[in-house]
Parts: structure tokens; C-alpha cells; sequence
């Protein structure tokens, strides 16, 4: 078996360089690679091109390689709960593309399925559509868009064995399965690590062959952005 | 006049048995509130959710389940979860039956824009342009005029656009109206207490409306 466990955060993403493209899986703060965060902002590389749904939050998430003036340029396609974003956005230290949730995620998921481009739909008549090119399928119009290209993945998952295999918990999927099938080098943080064999081969979300390091993260804050209660007596 | 419960309550009218629904933020998402009895519906959440809960009681919220608003939600028996390309894979097959989403601006030719206002922070289209350019069936939940007191029932929308000829219908605080294949919004409901004078002010696309207009009816 091949073993693709690495020592922790800072050692998983020991050769990432500046100018670098990285996916990050998650929605919103659910579901994001924390521990490769915090590795990131610790290992200080910069002018990195982030394809991620969303763009944290001030103090947490991509957010914190914002503060740091890390980033170059973010592929999102909601951005919306982060001052500094758009502060460094207006100020024209930041480059954003804002593409459409659904291209996002099956840009990712023609890079990992081997396809070169999707055609979609979404952005027709719009200024997404913009410079791209327009065919006509059974009389709908549908862009062409491109794979993505990401020299790493980064993907948060619930369980992982040492195989790479990965299992995701709830809508902390999100992006990071297809995420995962995308990278040049996949990075998996998980929140706990077993050996292989140990998780039942049908449950498996992500199948070890996409996933090139794997680490058992620690001290996960799982911070929730909106946090919604019902009252106990209907 | 309706307020925003009400619109979510005139909306929640059109849900038919067994639909999927996808639910945009805001008013729509108000639309859960008001199933009717003995209608069932599943509710998308387009981060990978089927089947959407309500909000959870305290103690039992969980971090790793969220909707597309990034709310603390539930599931229910009978729910799915699912990555976020295949979540748009259903919205695209159109395996999703309805869905309700808030809007700036609405055309008479069913064209939208909701996501960027020119020169002011533009926060992105999340799945807004995927919904609409896929979606069998649309309602825009809206008010009928934004603050300025200007309509937002236009000939043309001069927002960016969300989705080009797409809408089909449109409930407001004022009205049900339709809009037409060739073009224009043909009025079949009016709030409570409103005439037809006043919803014809309050619109600047092509309106037909019948002067027999009836009132919505809330059981």
C-alpha cells in the first residue's frame, strides 16, 4: 500500500512557491483546511491565486492570508462577509473573479474528470459571458469554460485513511470532494487519521488515487458564521 | 398591500406535491414558514443539501451543517448530501422543479439582475446564475419599487444581468403577475386593498391589467 501520510500541515505544503495557483475547499467557514491555512500565513509565500467558493471572514479562513497580503487574486463566486477583502478589492491590491457557484465547482470537476471544458448555461446574456465562446446545443445557448489548472488542492475531510482515501461529514463536503480530483498535488487535512483498511472501501467519498498527502489536523475551531436557532417550545 | 410574510405566504400557494424547491435568501427563504398542510416538498440547499430542516434547537447546532446562507440548519428523515458540483448538476438537469429567489430588477421579458449594483462593493452571483439559467419554473419574490420609490417591473433592467428571458412570474407586496412568452407582465392577482390604478403606477414595463383583477385569497 502506498502510504501518503505526511507529518502535519507545515510539512504538506513544504514546496508551495509564490505565484502558485490553490484550490481550498469549503463553504463559507464549513468545511475549510484550517490547519493548511494557518500554515500558509505561517509559511508566509505570496502573490497566490485562490479558486474558493467564498473568501472567509476577516479573522478567520482565507481571510487571514488576506491580512497578510498573500493573495494575488481570487476565484470566487461569493465574497461577500469580509471587510478587508474589500478594502484590499477597491483599493485595486486584489484582483477578483467573480464566476458563477455552479461553473466553480464543474470547472474542478472537469480538471479531475480529464475534461478540458464544460459548457453551461449560467452567464449567458450576462457579463460573465464576456470573450467566451457561445454554442448552440438543441436551441439553448451554453458558455464554454475552461478546467481549472491548480498546482495544489487543498480539501478538509472528516476521515482518511493512510491510503488517502477520504470521507466527508454533512455539507462539510461542499467543494472539497471536487476539489480534491483537481490539484496537480491534492492535500488532505483530516480530523482523524486511520490506517488503511479501516474504512469500509463503499463508503469512501474520494478514492486515495487524487489525494497525495494526507495529515491528521488538530485543534479544528469549526467556527460557525450564522449561527440559526429555533425556540425549544414550538 | 402584502409585508415580506406575506409575499411568503402568496408564494407558498404555487407549491405543488412532491416538489424540489430551491429556496434563494431573504424573502424565499420566509416561503418554509408557510407549506401548506398536506403539501410535501423537498428543499434544496445548493451548498449540497437535500431535504433542509429548520434552524436547529440550541446545543444541537453543528458547525459541519449549513445552508447557502451559512445558517445553522437541520436535516430530516429522508435527506441527502452531496458535493457541490453535483448539487448544480441537479439544479442544471432540471431535476429541481421550482425555484424562488429575491431580484433588484425584473424586465418584461423575464430578464433579472440581482447580483451587482455598478460602483458599489459587488459581493458575487453565488449560484444565482446557475438558478436561473437552468430552472424550469422561477418566481422573484420582490418588492414592487425600491426606495427611491422608482419601479422595479421595467421594460429593460438596467442592473447587470443575473439571466436573460428566464422569469416567469413575479409576486410583490402589490401583486401575481405573469409574464408573457411575447412579452409583458399580465397582472392576475392584487394584494389585499390595492387597485388596479395603483399596481399600473408602480409599474414601468408593459402591463396588461384587467380592471376585474381579483384579490389574492389567503385561506
Amino acid at each position: 500500500m502506498i502510504n501518503k501520510v505526511v507529518a502535519g500541515a507545515d510539512e504538506a505544503i513544504h514546496d508551495l512557491k509564490d505565484g502558485q495557483t490553490l484550490m481550498l475547499g469549503g463553504f463559507g467557514l464549513c468545511g475549510i483546511p484550517e490547519n493548511c491555512i494557518n500554515a500558509l500565513v505561517r509559511k508566509g509565500i505570496k502573490d497566490l491565486t485562490c479558486i474558493s467558493n467564498n473568501a472567509g471572514v476577516d479573522d478567520f479562513g482565507i481571510g487571514l492570508l488576506l491580512q497578510s497580503r498573500q493573495v494575488k487574486k481570487m476565484i470566487s463566486s461569493y465574497v461577500g462577509e469580509n471587510a478587508e477583502f474589500e478594502r484590499q478589492l477597491l483599493s485595486g491590491e486584489l484582483e477578483v473573479e467573480l464566476i458563477p457557484q455552479g461553473t466553480l465547482a464543474t470547472r474542478c470537476l472537469a480538471a479531475g474528470y480529464g475534461m478540458p471544458a464544460i459548457f453551461t448555461p449560467a452567464g449567458v446574456g450576462t457579463e460573465v459571458a464576456e470573450g467566451k465562446e457561445v454554442r448552440n446545443f438543441n436551441g439553448k445557448e451554453y458558455l464554454m469554460e475552461y478546467a481549472f489548472e491548480a498546482d495544489f488542492a487543498i480539501v478538509k475531510a472528516w476521515k482518511g485513511d493512510t491510503a488517502g482515501n477520504l470521507i466527508y461529514k454533512s455539507t462539510a463536503r461542499n467543494f472539497n470532494p471536487v476539489m480534491a480530483t483537481a490539484g496537480k498535488i491534492t492535500i488532505a487535512e483530516v480530523e482523524e487519521l486511520v490506517e488503511a483498511g479501516e474504512l469500509d472501501p463503499d463508503q469512501i467519498h474520494t478514492p486515495g488515487v487524487y489525494v497525495h498527502r494526507i495529515f491528521q489536523g488538530v485543534d479544528y475551531e469549526k467556527r460557525i458564521e450564522q449561527r440559526t436557532l429555533r425556540s425549544k417550545n414550538p | 398591500m402584502l409585508d415580506k410574510n406575506g409575499i411568503a405566504k402568496r408564494i407558498a400557494k404555487e407549491l405543488k406535491d412532491g416538489f424540489y424547491v430551491n429556496l434563494g435568501i431573504g424573502i424565499p427563504t420566509l416561503v418554509a414558514n408557510y407549506i401548506p398542510e398536506g403539501i410535501n416538498v423537498v428543499l434544496q440547499s445548493e451548498n449540497g443539501l437535500l431535504g433542509m430542516g429548520p434552524f436547529p434547537i440550541e446545543g444541537q447546532e453543528d458547525p459541519d451543517l449549513i445552508n447557502a446562507g451559512k445558517q445553522t440548519i437541520t436535516t430530516l428523515p429522508g435527506s441527502s448530501i452531496f458535493d457541490s458540483a453535483l448539487s448544480f448538476g441537479m439544479i442544471r438537469s432540471q431535476k429541481i422543479d421550482l425555484t424562488i429567489l429575491g431580484a433588484m430588477e425584473v424586465s418584461e421579458h423575464g430578464d433579472i439582475a440581482n447580483w451587482k449594483i455598478p460602483g458599489k462593493m459587488v459581493k458575487g452571483m453565488g449560484g444565482a446564475m446557475d438558478l436561473v439559467a437552468s430552472a424550469k419554473n422561477i418566481i422573484v419574490a420582490m418588492q414592487h419599487v425600491n426606495k427611491a420609490g422608482e419601479s422595479k417591473l421595467l421594460p429593460k433592467c438596467s442592473l447587470p444581468l443575473t439571466g436573460v428571458n428566464c422569469i416567469k412570474k413575479v409576486v410583490t407586496e402589490l401583486a401575481v403577475l405573469d409574464i408573457l412568452p411575447e412579452g409583458g407582465f399580465q397582472l392576475l392577482e392584487r394584494a389585499p386593498g390595492v387597485s388596479v390604478d395603483y399596481i399600473k403606477q408602480a409599474t414601468a414595463g408593459r402591463l396588461i391589467a384587467p380592471e376585474d383583477t381579483p384579490e389574492m385569497k389567503f385561506d
